[in-house]
């Protein structure tokens, strides 16, 4: 039997707890326990970015981190990406204008990056600093100019998120 | 007032279910789960030739939430595939490093696969046969007994008399073209969900790009009636025609279920898909070609050795495609093409974006230039010199109905600067160096009648509130295929976009479709849902114009509304017409329907005849920037004009085209998949790289309008387009910057370094 561990921590918003393996990916738990389908798996080896979440505020990849290792940890995902009306919070919305969705497996991945992004970097940025920033998602579809262009549109929006 | 509308034909609409898709509300395969369900996993060959002596599941079978375990000689194990060579479950022999030798049903993916390992198999080995010319040398042991020279197929083609040609040329270059692996990388790997109700009856959920044709191959592997599959395709994570085959996976999957009476899921982990998905077909190509003092060509010869691996997909038969670009991108007099596709004990190809396409152009679009240099001509005028134009027949019979072939070399090397940029350019020396190159293609652009039809069918149904439903034979892989019918629906129909939904995902409802392939989903899916609209409105106007009682021909409808066709004025509303037949006229419903098949025909046994409605032409120039020590390539920018016919959806053209240059600039740069002994080596995006955000270069895109005839609004074929030349376009203007032709891909920075290090000393 595998070592069971208790965690506390917040998901979107909510304060929970949970009991985890110890050696269970966070990805494993937001996915199976918590049945989120926007962090995807995409490779499970740190290598594509489709499971990208924010801990603290810090895009991160799920399948890398451990499930234990978010206790006390403010977890967020695509799926919180709205404001209070419901409607696509400011990068999502721009990823969507901009035509950036194909198949749109590595999307939720690249609205969080770009979100963490933008959180922590005040004012528009360049297009250098999100081609940087998105180097570790993968897309096979888009050729990403596009969502550079929405990251960047959204970088220049007054309200962000 | 003036009643000017404006067409939505053209304008940019973000793909209908995107917000969906960014904010994680699409349900892809790997996130669909059923009551009961149990997951597979299936245990591969560990070597790539050998004969199977013996299999003991015994171990496996105890095993904690282990279900069922199967082999081939638990199930029928029907022969399958393009060339029928091909099992779910590999009883006797292995012949590929992805072979399926047994397979387990268990509670959890853990221990299905823990089950696996402890499957033993005693093999005997064979001694693997890994190149073509292995496999051709006289002796050689048979890899498929009733293939005794190890070929699985042929193809020859010619036009006119290459002899003659040869005679009449004051030039004539020839190379030898290597092109490698590369594989697909769908984001999304790859699975499928099986799941059998109480009567007998199969539901699967599937990836495919061929619901309809897949139904009916599945029924005859598995042993099942077709009418009783049932095909849903749930969100798919990317495909680019490596969805076009079935797979031993969902046959096992199927017999899994079977066995168990228990839904089963299939989910490949990324190092499977990168060593048991398809791969671009590796090829080695000869070829020479000629022209005269002015620069007219004279003949073009081609001979290709291909890869088959193992067994035959779709991907075997990519020869014909690249036939046609042989035979027919730009006017040659004389042709000839000779193709062997060769059985190895490598992984075997499936079909993949271009289909061909790339390996062919890249290796008409370097001898061009190579040609061009020849004859002292710049190598744009040498391409606009042999161009063909509308009217135009090709040797091999295609008809050039609409041609935007001229625009796009002007568009492209216009936006690029060409004369200019060439100029400055010139004579590079020193160690940082650029240069500027550019290639151009031809590919099917109205569909490809490889099947009996060609053809789509749609239903088109309006409702009581006016909610228009699409239900279309088409399929969507992610390219936007549902936005672009229903703007096609709305525009035709005169209804708002926002009124249209779209139903692609489920077999025992939508109409007919050979499936997504050959670019053809905008044009043959697009006309068949134009025609189905058509017919309600005219219905709509016939039953409006018995309200009012006018004449039909002083109606129109628009956004909606029947309006008087004269002034706009106001008539009445779509839904008020609609409830009208529902509920009191006639109790008729606004349900219409139509098929499509295109004007094309099935080529005869020599390959010749008009294969598509129409064709796609398309020129990229590459702008590079060459570091001669590190071997590092750099494209700066990319000048793409793709004739399209008409732009239905802009949004969508460019997503296709910035893909598709991403695609190319990876099988230039970058990709291959390390085949060694046949294994794959590098079986994980650390090693297999694909283009990164900051690799892409600018792309300026340059959409020509060609409009034709028969493409819907006068659209053609897009999808496949973008990837085809972006490879010799770049690989032009490294020669162009360095004077070192590349005849083999990808040009990686060590392979680069090592070339250019030799051409210093
Ligand atoms: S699934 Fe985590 S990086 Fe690919
Ligand atoms: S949109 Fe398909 S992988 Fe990015």
């Amino acid at each position: 039997m595998s070592v069971e561990v208790e965690i506390r921590f917040s998901l979107n918003g909510d304060e929970l707890r949970a009991t985890v393996p110890a050696h269970r990916s966070l990805l494993a738990m937001l996915r199976e326990d918590f049945a989120l389908t926007s962090p995807r798996l995409g490779c499970g080896e740190g290598e594509c970015g489709a499971c990208t979440v924010m801990i603290g505020g810090q895009a991160r990849a799920a399948c890398l981190v451990l499930a234990v290792e978010v206790d006390g940890a403010e977890v967020e995902t695509a799926e919180c990406l709205r404001r209070s009306d419901g409607s696509l919070a400011a990068v999502p919305a721009a990823l969507v204008r901009a035509g950036a969705v194909q198949c749109g497996f590595c999307m939720p991945g690249i609205a969080v990056t770009a979100t963490a992004l933008l959180r922590q970097k005040r004012g528009p940025l360049e297009r250098r600093e999100i081609e940087r920033a998105l180097e570790g998602n993968l897309c096979r579809c888009t050729g990403y100019t596009k969502a550079i262009d929405a990251i960047e549109a959204a970088s220049r929006e007054e309200e962000r998120s | 007032m003036s009643r000017v509308r404006s067409s939505l034909i053209g304008s940019s609409v973000p793909k209908l279910d995107a917000a969906k898709r960014v904010i994680g509300d699409a349900r892809y395969m790997d996130d669909l789960t059923l009551p009961r369900m149990l997951h597979g996993k299936i245990l591969r060959a560990d070597r790539p030739s050998a004969r199977i002596l013996g299999i003991d599941t015994s171990r496996a079978e105890v095993m904690e939430g282990v279900r069922a375990v199967i082999t081939a000689a638990d199930i029928p194990n029907h022969s399958f595939g393009h060339g029928r060579d091909n099992t779910p479950l590999k009883g006797e022999v292995v012949r590929c490093i992805r072979d399926e030798i047994a397979a387990v049903a268990a509670d959890t993916p853990e221990q299905a696969e823990a089950a696996c390992r402890r499957i033993e198999v005693k093999y005997g080995d064979l001694p693997p046969i890994l190149t073509t010319d292995a496999a051709r040398a006289s002796g050689a042991r048979a890899i498929h007994g009733d293939h005794p020279e190890n070929v699985a197929l042929t193809y020859h083609y010619d036009h006119g008399e290459v002899e003659q040609g040869r005679r009449a040329s004051a030039h004539v270059v020839e190379s030898t073209f290597h092109l490698r692996y590369v594989t697909h990388c769908c984001l999304g790997v790859s699975g499928v969900v099986a799941s059998f109700d109480g009567e007998g009856k199969l539901t699967i959920w599937s990836q495919t790009q061929v619901p309809f044709l897949y139904r009916r191959d599945l029924a005859a592997i598995v042993g099942l009636d077709p009418r009783d599959i049932r095909v849903i395709q749930p969100f798919i994570g990317g495909a680019f025609g490596s969805k076009l085959d079935i797979y031993p996976f969902e046959p096992i999957c199927v017999h899994l279920a079977q066995v168990t009476r228990r839904p089963v899921k299939i989910l490949f982990s990324r190092e499977e898909e990168f060593v048991a998905s398809p791969t671009r077909q590796p090829a080695e190509i000869r070829c020479s070609m000629g022209c005269d003092a002015d620069g007219n060509l004279t003949f073009r010869e081609a001979d290709l050795v291909l890869d088959n691996g193992g067994y035959t997909s779709w991907g075997a038969t990519t020869p014909f495609v690249m036939m046609q670009t042989f035979s027919s991108l730009y006017r040659v007099p004389h042709v000839r093409f000779d193709a062997e596709v060769v059985y190895t004990n490598n992984p075997y190809a499936g079909s993949f974006r271009g289909y061909g396409n790339l390996q062919a152009s890249f290796t008409v679009e370097s001898l061009i230039d190579e040609l061009a240099d020849r004859v002292g001509m710049d190598p744009l005028e040498l391409r606009l010199q042999n161009a063909q134009e509308q009217g135009e027949v090709t040797g091999q019979g295609m008809v050039i109905s609409s041609c935007g072939f001229r625009e796009c070399l002007e568009g492209s090397t216009t936006a690029a600067r060409w004369k200019e940029k060439r100029e400055e350019y010139r004579q590079q020396t020193g160690r940082v160096r650029r240069g500027i190159g550019m290639a151009s293609m031809l590919h099917v652009g109205g569909g490809a009648k490889i099947y009996r039809s060609d053809g789509c069918g749609s239903i088109l149904k309006l409702d009581d509130f006016g909610a228009v439903t699409l239900i279309t034979g088409a399929s969507e892989i992610g390219q936007g295929s549902e936005t672009a019918l229903a703007m096609i629906t709305a525009e035709e129909l005169g209804v708002k976009l926002e009124v249209v939904r779209v139903v692609n995902d489920d077999s025992e409802i939508r109409p007919w479709d050979v499936g997504v392939h050959a670019s053809r989903t905008t044009f043959i899916a697009g006309n068949s849902a134009r025609l189905a609209a058509r017919a309600a409105r005219e219905k709509l106007l016939k039953a409006a114009a018995r309200l009012v009682e006018r004449p039909e021909q002083e109606l129109t409808i628009e956004d909606g509304e029947v309006l008087e066709q004269a002034t706009g004025k106001h008539v009445m509303s779509v839904p008020k017409v609609i409830r009208s037949l529902h509920f009191q006229d006639k109790s008729e419903l606004v349900v219409t329907n139509a098929y499509y098949e295109p004007p094309s025909v099935a080529q005869d046994e020599k390959f010749k005849g008009n294969v598509s409605a129409t064709y796609a032409w398309a020129t990229q120039v590459a702008e590079v920037e060459v570091d001669m020590d590190t071997g590092i390539i750099r494209v700066l920018k990319i000048s793409a004009a793709h004739d399209v016919g008409r732009v239905i959806n802009r949004l969508g053209c460019e997503g296709q085209v910035e893909g598709g240059i991403a695609m190319g600039m990876g099988y230039t740069l970058s990709e291959e998949l390390l085949v060694q002994e046949g294994r794959v080596r590098n079986p994980c995006f650390r090693d297999y790289k694909i283009m990164t955000a900051p690799d892409m270069p600018e792309i300026e895109l340059i959409l020509v309008e060609s409009l034709d005839e028969e493409g819907p609004f006068g659209a053609k074929g897009l999808g496949e387009a973008p990837a085809i030349c972006t490879a010799p376009a770049i690989v032009n203007a490294v020669k162009s910057a360095t004077g070192r032709r590349f005849t083999g891909l990808p040009i990686t920075p060590e392979r680069g370094a090592r070339e250019f290090m030799k051409d210093a000393q």
